[in-house]
């Protein structure tokens, strides 16, 4: 048993080879890896979205503001996840902060990772510090335990800093500015630099290209603002509901709920249109590129994108993921369905586009004269398919709405504070 | 508790500059830079491979699997080699079935029947790390598990690997792995424990024909030296730019 273990080459279970593939090759980096470069994008784009309105005033923004920021801090530790799920030694992982070997792209991942907290971190306690006081003052006093733990809480949260004359709220005011400023090219930063780690990789055809880390911040921008929006489109659909249930359908606060809601939409879907035109000219322009200069590597990789994975990148990324929403937001008349829709699709374009770089990238042999088809595991049968698999991705997606619910219990990013 | 806000600054930032200290010593004990301190500077350890001299036995591979502790009946190796049959309409076939560990039994290439006629050229290419003078290996290494040794071989610390697999990525040559065992990168080191130790690496003493030799480029009359310096050797795929050591005879453009 133990001898048929070590004979159990990582990687080999869910790689398919054909034509020459040197014998060490398999899909290394699966799905983990995809969304890895996923998560990270969904944060800096949320971040990118609420820093819209703190720092340029964009003042149709207010209401999504404050919801993508808290939204990109119940995201942030789940960028971390899948890299932990990924590594063979998850219990060294710790050592990219301890030791970092600069040298390599990954290496500063902590640090920058590391400084982006802080700044969300920070811009959500100046952003909240008055509504901190507010519930301190508000629960002294307090009778039940539910109570009692909820004021240590917000006494904590505090900091000390109990002042909220108008004055000191104002300076807060100018530090959220400041930071959100500050925060986005440190979000860019720390997506670009996704996008380096894959770019810099000069033994991948398909990977190297200077033009990879502007694609990512692109394409993380328009993936942060579909996720913030479709997020926003449910919650409101939810209290809509519980409007009409409350008080019938024709209520005026029904109404209300649903014309904030268009308003606020059909404003933020200009920005998203705006990101998806820039991230598809960036991308086509790399295909075009690599076609006109046809260098060795082009005969593959054009294997690759017409035939082996053509189905993944032009019917599903490009098509199903970039022109039917791009239609879709286009058309006049646009409904909320119709938006949810379209944000659906842009999400999935995106999700497909990180899977057709990472996975496509190893879609080839080095040898340029093979493939590797990657079996994704779907029902786990031991650590490493799950891990590496359907569900280990799952699991990831999943934990932001859970670190978001619990977070907004805390912060409330959906009221008037 | 009151709390200026400007002695909350000022304490933030003493904290953190006390918490970044303890924590920087961390960078000063790289063990990259300490490991890498190994190796006699005086040597430089580069490898010759005569491909005509290669019938594809596949001793070698045999060898260092056993040498090097590499699952025998695992697809993946630290050494291999390949098989390749150039039919006369031009078409290169290649293939090197559980790295050639058992050599070549079947004529059949990739399941394809190749009749004697229709051949122009074959021949056999032994690969191996080639312990790069620029190892994009090494670069990429988020934490410095890998590093250069100071007579030119790049090892790795199974200690400090994390498993991320970005050196495997960078390898333009594939010779990286995860060991199945380790869970941890793996490739040859040309034997670091036996050539340091005055011996030849395991797949250099198996070979029976020659095909493979180690030496030490610094020196001038080492006979490995001699052929690089006097003959006419090539390299694999220099294009990027990692200046590998294994030095080739008679290397077809066929070659992968």
């Amino acid at each position: 048993m133990i001898e048929h273990a070590e004979t159990i080459v990582h990687g080999a279970e869910w790689t398919i080879k054909h034509g020459f593939v040197y014998p060490n090759e398999f899909i290394y980096w699966g799905i983990t890896i995809v969304m890895y470069p996923y998560m990270t994008g969904l944060v800096a784009g949320a971040f990118v979205l609420s820093s819209l309105y703190h720092v340029f005033g964009q003042k149709d923004l207010k209401d999504m503001a404050k919801f993508s920021l808290v939204f990109s801090l119940a995201l942030l530790p789940v960028a971390m996840m899948p890299l932990m799920m990924h590594l063979q030694q998850p219990l060294r992982g710790i050592e990219v902060l301890f030791t970092p070997h600069f040298t390599s792209a990954i290496a500063a991942f902590g640090i920058v990772f590391t400084t982006y907290a802080i700044i969300v971190l920070s811009e959500i306690w100046f952003v909240y510090r008055k509504y901190f006081v507010e519930q301190s003052i508000a629960l002294k006093g307090a009778v039940n335990t539910g109570d009692q733990v909820k004021r240590v809480i917000y006494n904590i949260l505090t900091l000390g800093a109990y002042d909220i004359s108008e004055k000191a709220v104002a300076k807060d005011h100018k530090a959220v500015t400041l930071l959100a400023a500050i925060g986005i090219p440190v979000a860019c930063f720390l997506h670009g630099y996704a996008g380096f780690i894959f770019g810099s990789v000069k033994a991948n055809a398909l990977w190297m290209s200077p033009l990879m880390p502007v694609i990512f911040i692109m394409s993380a921008v328009v993936s942060g603002i579909a996720l913030c929006m479709l997020t926003y489109i449910i919650i409101m659909e939810w209290k809509k509901f519980k409007a009409i249930l409350a008080k019938g359908r024709g209520n005026e606060t029904v109404t209300v709920i649903a014309g904030v809601e268009m308003d606020v939409m059909k404003k933020a879907s200009k920005y998203l249109l705006g990101f998806l035109v820039a991230a598809i000219t960036l991308e086509l322009l790399d295909i075009i590129f690599r076609g006109y200069t046809a260098m060795k590597s082009w005969d593959i990789l054009r294997e690759v994108m017409f035939t082996e994975d053509f189905t993944k990148i032009f019917i599903l990324q490009y098509g199903l993921g970039n022109l039917v929403p791009f239609i879709l937001l286009l058309l006049p008349k646009l409904t909320i369905r119709r938006l949810f829709v379209s944000l659906a699709l842009i999400l999935f374009g995106v999700f497909m586009m990180r899977w057709n770089v990472v996975v496509g990238g190893q879609a080839f042999s080095l040898s340029f004269d093979g493939f590797m088809h990657y079996d994704l595991p779907l029902i786990p049968h031991n650590l490493e398919t799950y891990r590496e698999g359907l569900f280990g991705a799952l699991t990831v997606a999943a934990t932001p709405f859970v670190i978001f619910w619990v977070i907004n219990k805390i912060v409330p990013s959906l009221k008037e504070v | 508790m009151s709390c200026s806000r400007r002695t909350l600054l000022k304490n933030a930032v003493k904290g953190c500059v006390a918490a970044s200290l303890p924590v920087s010593a961390f960078k000063f004990l790289s063990p990259a830079e300490a490991r890498a301190a190994v190796g006699d500077p005086a040597v430089r350890w580069g490898f010759l491979v005569d491909t005509t001299k290669c019938v594809g036995c596949g001793m070698c591979v045999k060898a260092c699997k056993k040498e090097n502790e590499v699952p025998y009946d695992a697809a993946v190796t630290r050494t291999w080699v390949e098989r390749y049959v150039i039919t006369r309409d031009n078409k290169s076939h290649v293939d090197s079935p559980m790295g050639a560990r058992d050599g070549f039994t079947d004529q059949k290439i990739d399941k394809l029947e190749i009749a004697p006629e229709d051949i122009a050229k074959a021949f056999f290419v032994p690969k191996l790390c080639n312990q790069c003078e620029n190892p994009a290996c090494v670069q990429v290494c988020p934490v410095g598990a890998t590093y250069k040794t100071r007579d030119g071989v790049v090892l790795i610390d199974r200690k400090w690997c994390i498993g991320c697999g970005y050196c495997i990525m960078a390898c333009p040559y594939g010779v990286r792995f995860f060991h199945p065992k380790y869970k941890v990168a793996e490739k040859c080191n040309f034997c670091y424990h036996r050539i340091t130790k005055g011996m030849d690496s395991a797949c250099v003493h198996a070979c029976p024909f020659g095909a493979r030799k180690i030496g030490d480029l610094k020196d001038e009359n080492d006979p490995v030296t001699q052929v690089i310096m006097n003959e006419r050797v090539a390299v694999l795929k220099d294009e990027y730019g990692t200046k590998p050591q294994v030095f080739y005879i008679g290397l077809d453009h066929n070659v992968r």
